[in-house]
């Protein structure tokens, strides 16, 4: 790596409409989703979504500590957004800091609708989520990992969550924005949702966009958690048909043994 | 009145399962209006008018009337907090593991139980308010001597034990352990010699993977027959 400064790129969409990475203005970096890869956690989810590299946790539900926490009627959602201290350019300090405590706290926001609390009272939740990797709409993959973790912790949910974010990038309306977009464009705007009804759990908005600007930043948001969305359903089958794929592979393998023999 | 799955489909939490209002809702989806919603990761299933996900994962939620393995964590005056698996751990009330009448006072309960022992217990009450209640005076319960006790997700629980209890019996039968199954997910396995106590341990691990594959008791019955074989003197 180069010990100078990243330049400053001087233009993010060139001149054939394509950003920095190459994508274009309505086109998701890739995706990789993967889930159950903790052993010790009751549910855990991977994401990898362009350079962002997040590892989410799942304990629960559990007894909860410190006991005076405990809610009578529901179950107590707790959420720890963690950078790791080599996940960005510039070494961060790896006390947690004012923008890790907010994000905890507006990622557990927008997960708590999705998940039947009141099934589990004077228990608790703890979502751990790593950042280990930074690029860019960090909030919005550690929401889609993390109700992929919690529906591999088994924990009933009314719907999955899925979030994506848009931007204003040069003047257009951008998707899924990455860090060097986010540090020189003009605006941010993250949206997590419930797919099945549509519902917004999520909706920030950093910079200045005009009302045609929003819709069609909100549309385009919305477009692009329905594709992540089908990656998502996509990821939690997966876990189960590689096992299913497996048996039954071996079971043919045995069978073709058996013929063999008897030949 | 339609089922928009396939029987043992894989769903996801917020996949539509049914629409009609003649279907009744079991564990792992709920209605919203007409439609049935899966709450779960699972395999749906129909039978009758009653539509449900089996589930996958998932913790253990007390359940009165339900057998548990429990460890002894603390012991009082009169009772021990026992952990069974779950959000809510239990509690054993002396009365209800002693078989004489004791004075609490001038007897230490840590003689009968002690921090870290094993107890095989029925849960007697559990609701939204109150933390579960165990007994364990009943014949078949009381403390777990010797054998190995392993860790199970405990959705996995109905699969070990099989329809009508065929996959558990099955076990015993074929490796002449005794085995305890406690519905909170973990399993006491006690044999005559270590080998046949590991090997019912690689199959409870293997039941636990593959719970959701169909033809599972006629694999596991091979997979015990032949390493039972393989080890030569372990049938005797």
């Amino acid at each position: 790596m180069s010990l100078t400064k990243q330049s400053i790129p001087t233009r993010l969409i060139d001149d054939n409409g394509l950003r920095t990475d190459g994508r274009k203005l309505d086109e998701l970096r890739p995706v990789k989703l993967e889930i159950g890869l903790l052993k010790r956690a009751d549910g855990s989810a991977y994401i990898e979504q362009g350079k962002n590299k997040i590892l989410v946790a799942v304990y629960g539900p559990r007894e909860i500590h410190p006991r005076h926490l405990a809610l009578p009627d529901r179950c107590y959602l707790r959420c720890l957004y963690r950078m790791a201290s080599f996940s960005v350019e510039e070494r961060k300090s790896p006390a947690p800091g004012r923008r890790e405590i907010e994000l905890s706290k507006v990622i557990r926001e927008s997960l708590e609708p999705a998940i039947f609390l009141e099934e589990y009272p004077r228990a608790g939740i703890d979502v751990y989520i790593q950042i280990l990797q930074a690029d860019g709409g960090t909030r919005c993959a550690s929401i889609t990992a993390a109700s992929l973790a919690l529906a591999d912790a088994g924990i009933p949910m009314r719907d999955l969550v899925v979030a994506c974010a848009a931007g204003k990038v040069d003047g257009k309306i951008v998707l899924d924005i990455n860090d060097a977009e986010d540090k020189y464009g003009s605006g941010d705007m993250p949206l997590a949702i419930m797919p099945r009804k549509n519902e917004i759990t999520l909706l920030q908005l950093d910079g200045i966009f005009s009302q045609e600007e929003f819709e069609k930043a909100l549309e385009l948001a919305h477009q692009g958690c329905r594709q992540i969305y089908e990656l998502q359903r996509d990821a939690i089958k997966e876990k189960y048909k590689t096992i299913r794929e497996q048996v039954s592979s071996d079971e043919k393998k045995k069978s073709d043994e058996e013929s063999e023999n008897r030949i | 009145m339609s089922v928009s799955f396939q029987k043992h489909q894989i769903v996801v939490p917020g996949e539509l399962l049914a629409e009609g209002r003649k279907f009744r809702i079991g564990t792992g989806s709920f209605r919203e209006g007409d439609r049935i919603f899966a709450s779960i990761v699972g395999l749906a299933e129909v039978s009758g008018d009653l539509i449900q996900v089996v589930p996958l994962e998932g913790c253990y939620v007390p359940k009165s009337g339900d057998d548990v393995i429990g460890k002894v964590v603390n012991v009082t005056l009169s009772s021990w907090r026992v952990d069974i698996k779950s959000p809510y751990s239990a509690t054993l009330q002396a009365s209800n593991f002693l078989k004489r009448r004791t004075d609490v006072v001038m007897d230490d309960l840590r003689r009968y139980l002690d921090v870290g022992d094993a107890v095989f217990a029925k849960i007697i009450e559990f609701d939204r308010n109150s933390e579960p209640n165990l007994d364990a005076k009943e014949k078949g319960l009381g403390k777990l001597k010797g054998g190995t006790i392993v860790d199970v997700l405990p959705a996995k629980i109905p699969r070990l034990i099989g329809r009508r209890g065929s996959m558990i019996s099955m076990i015993k039968e074929e490796t002449k352990c005794k085995v305890l199954v406690g519905q909170n997910g973990r399993v006491w396995i006690s044999g005559e010699k270590f080998e046949v106590e590991d090997l019912v341990v690689r199959v409870i691990r293997r039941i636990e993977r593959e719970a959701h594959t169909s033809g599972l008791t006629d694999r596991i019955k091979e997979m015990i027959r032949s390493e039972m074989a393989s080890k030569g003197g372990l049938r005797s």
